[in-house]
């Protein structure tokens, strides 16, 4: 009973959320929508009885991504409401429209395919206790994914040295060019 | 009581009244102990500047606090026209709240070690003397220092002045930089217990002083975190958040009244968690000798002590030392903390390492010391070319 109502409770704080960021006028508005949906998927992960993984939503998600969108945007400066009715492409509203309800169809889908619990302790065989949660995906992610996880790691740095390649302003460039000038 | 955090299996009135005997005792605890945190830092402050300090309110003025807070009550409640209404009024409540869920893992007492695991019984139920004993433990640490951002950051920007922002901006970039030091210093602990939760963690380190995560650790990973957590509460000398001579009051110039007293609060309150938080990680929670008589009254004495001991640092810190520039905030945090933790984390994951797979000393250690001393110099080189071109630009502008 009581993890039934967590979920319609949590769900709602989700659904609730998402609506949020993308009615709201205001794009602080909307990153703070989007920290309640985070919120609300923690929940459910610890519903889940994923504890590790609420504890990351919350600190890596809530703490340090919706940080950084806020920092951008007061920073940038875009915190007023914009006309988006101006910088649209034509056909961008249907295609988010379809895209959207195609995931949905394809994930609604494949749990009605698959037919069998595909998240939490269930699906996992048994509940694992809060060391074991961290045991047991460090274990997957070291050892089956560690591909994979090397990757993102190294699509993050380049991310990274992109960022401040492109932030830095180029004085060489500038003076290279100042003394091509000087010197004709 | 583990395991079940939402109480799927059921719950009774023995645990509801468990619970809210624990709340109200901490919060209880909590509003007194800032009260007096108050208190103890203007008349420490005034004792270390030879000046007397608050002495009206009550003998030797133990009442000032809470003829301040009976003040903020009936001060006017403004708020700017350019503010944002729904966020200027939620950001204080964030800094609060979070403030006081830090303070539901921390141990506050129970005999640990010897055939004992830290219960106490009451009610004829075993429990921890801790408000929560969620499975993520002390993640929960982290979580809620990483949202008390949020309750500045708003503030800062709801405001709609520019003084609240830029200090709003300097706060959650100063908070965000030390939560990678102060994360990885918790790692090292959380190595060496084994366990993310706060009593298991407690527990690992009964039985002696030398088994103090403090000494077993080997001190670097305590001081890390002491430095990171100064700079996380925006404490002196990391205080730019509202450094006065720059930003007037900083993020929260523009509020007055109860939502200025709710800040306030929230600032006090973090630093006494932050206290309890190191006793727990590094020196033992509870730990101490049970001299006579009443065995569950001496652990959490000497948690008290500890704790008062930390809050005397921060108030001594304040006191002595000159507040950072803002670029020497971030090369120590991200130059000096994050590296010099980061090495001491692999030191010690691989020196647990050796121990469970029982590798050759020699070969192991030689192997670290090589991979060491590469790792440094790559590190001193960037850092000295990176200095170099910095210098350079300075020169050329």
């Amino acid at each position: 009973m009581v993890d039934t109502l967590v979920f319609i409770v949590a769900a709602a704080i989700c659904l609730t959320g998402a609506l949020g960021v993308i009615l709201a006028r205001n794009p602080v508005h909307s990153a703070l929508m989007l920290v309640m949906t985070l919120f609300g998927i923690a929940v459910l992960f610890v519903a889940q009885e994923a504890h590790f993984l609420a504890a990351v939503q919350v600190i890596v998600y809530a703490g340090a991504i919706v940080v950084l969108f806020l920092f951008v945007i007061m920073l940038l400066g875009v915190d007023r409401a914009q006309n988006l009715e101006l910088s649209i492409l034509p056909i961008q509203r249907w295609a988010a429209l379809v895209f959207a309800g195609g995931s949905l169809l394809l994930l609604v889908g494949l749990i009605v395919v698959v037919n069998e619990p595909v998240t939490g302790a269930e699906a996992m065989g048994g509940a694992a206790s809060g060391d074991e949660n961290v045991r047991l995906l460090a274990r997957s992610l070291f050892s089956d994914h560690v591909y994979a996880f090397e990757l993102t790691s190294l699509l993050l740095v380049i991310a990274v040295i992109g960022a401040v390649v492109l932030a830095r302003k180029p004085k060489e460039i500038q003076s290279a060019v100042a003394e091509e000038l000087g010197d004709n | 009581m583990t395991g079940d955090p939402l109480y799927i299996d059921g719950v009774d009135l023995t645990d509801l009244g468990i619970m809210a005997v624990k709340v109200l005792v901490a919060f209880t605890f909590l509003l007194v102990a800032t009260m007096f945190m108050v208190w103890f830092e203007r008349k420490l402050i005034s004792d270390m500047q030879n000046r007397i300090g608050p002495n009206v309110a009550g003998p030797w003025g133990l009442l000032q606090t809470f003829a301040d807070g009976v003040k903020f009550f009936f001060k006017e409640d403004l708020r700017p026209e350019n503010a944002d209404p729904l966020v200027f009024r939620l950001a204080p409540y964030i800094s609060a709240v979070t403030a006081f869920l830090s303070f539901a893992v921390v141990p506050i007492g129970g005999v640990f070690g010897g055939g004992s695991s830290g219960t106490v019984t009451i009610f004829g139920r075993e429990t921890f003397l801790q408000v929560a004993d969620p499975p993520i433990g002390i993640l929960l640490l982290l979580a809620m220092s990483s949202i008390a951002v949020y309750g500045v950051m708003l503030a800062g920007w709801a405001s709609g002045s520019k003084y609240p922002l830029i200090g709003s901006v300097r706060a959650s970039a100063q908070a965000i930089s030390y939560e990678a030091a102060l994360g990885m210093a918790t790692v090292v602990v959380v190595i060496l217990a084994g366990t993310l939760s706060t009593h298991g963690i407690v527990a690992a380190q009964s039985g002696g002083i030398s088994r103090w995560f403090l000494v077993s650790s080997g001190i670097v990973p305590f001081i890390v975190f002491l430095i990171a957590a100064t700079a996380e509460l925006n404490r002196p000398p990391f205080d730019l958040v509202e450094a006065e001579q720059e930003l007037v009051g900083g993020f929260h110039t523009e509020y007055s009244s109860i939502r200025f007293a709710l800040f306030f609060l929230a600032e006090f309150m973090n630093v006494i968690t932050m206290s309890a938080i190191m006793v727990t990680l590094f020196f033992g929670g509870p730990a101490g000798p049970i001299l006579f008589g009443m065995t569950w009254f001496w652990p959490t004495l000497w948690f008290l002590l500890k704790v008062l001991a930390f809050l005397f640092v921060f108030v001594w810190f304040r006191a002595t030392l000159p507040r950072l520039r803002y670029d020497q905030l971030m090369h120590l945090g991200w130059k000096l903390l994050i590296p010099l933790i980061l090495f001491w984390l692999m030191f010690i994951s691989l020196k647990e390492l050796r121990a469970t797979h029982d590798w050759n000393w020699l070969a192991t250690y030689g192997a670290a010391f090589i991979a060491l001393a590469v790792g440094a110099s790559l590190l001193l080189a960037g850092l000295r070319a990176g200095d170099r071109a910095y210098q350079k630009e300075l020169e050329d502008a």
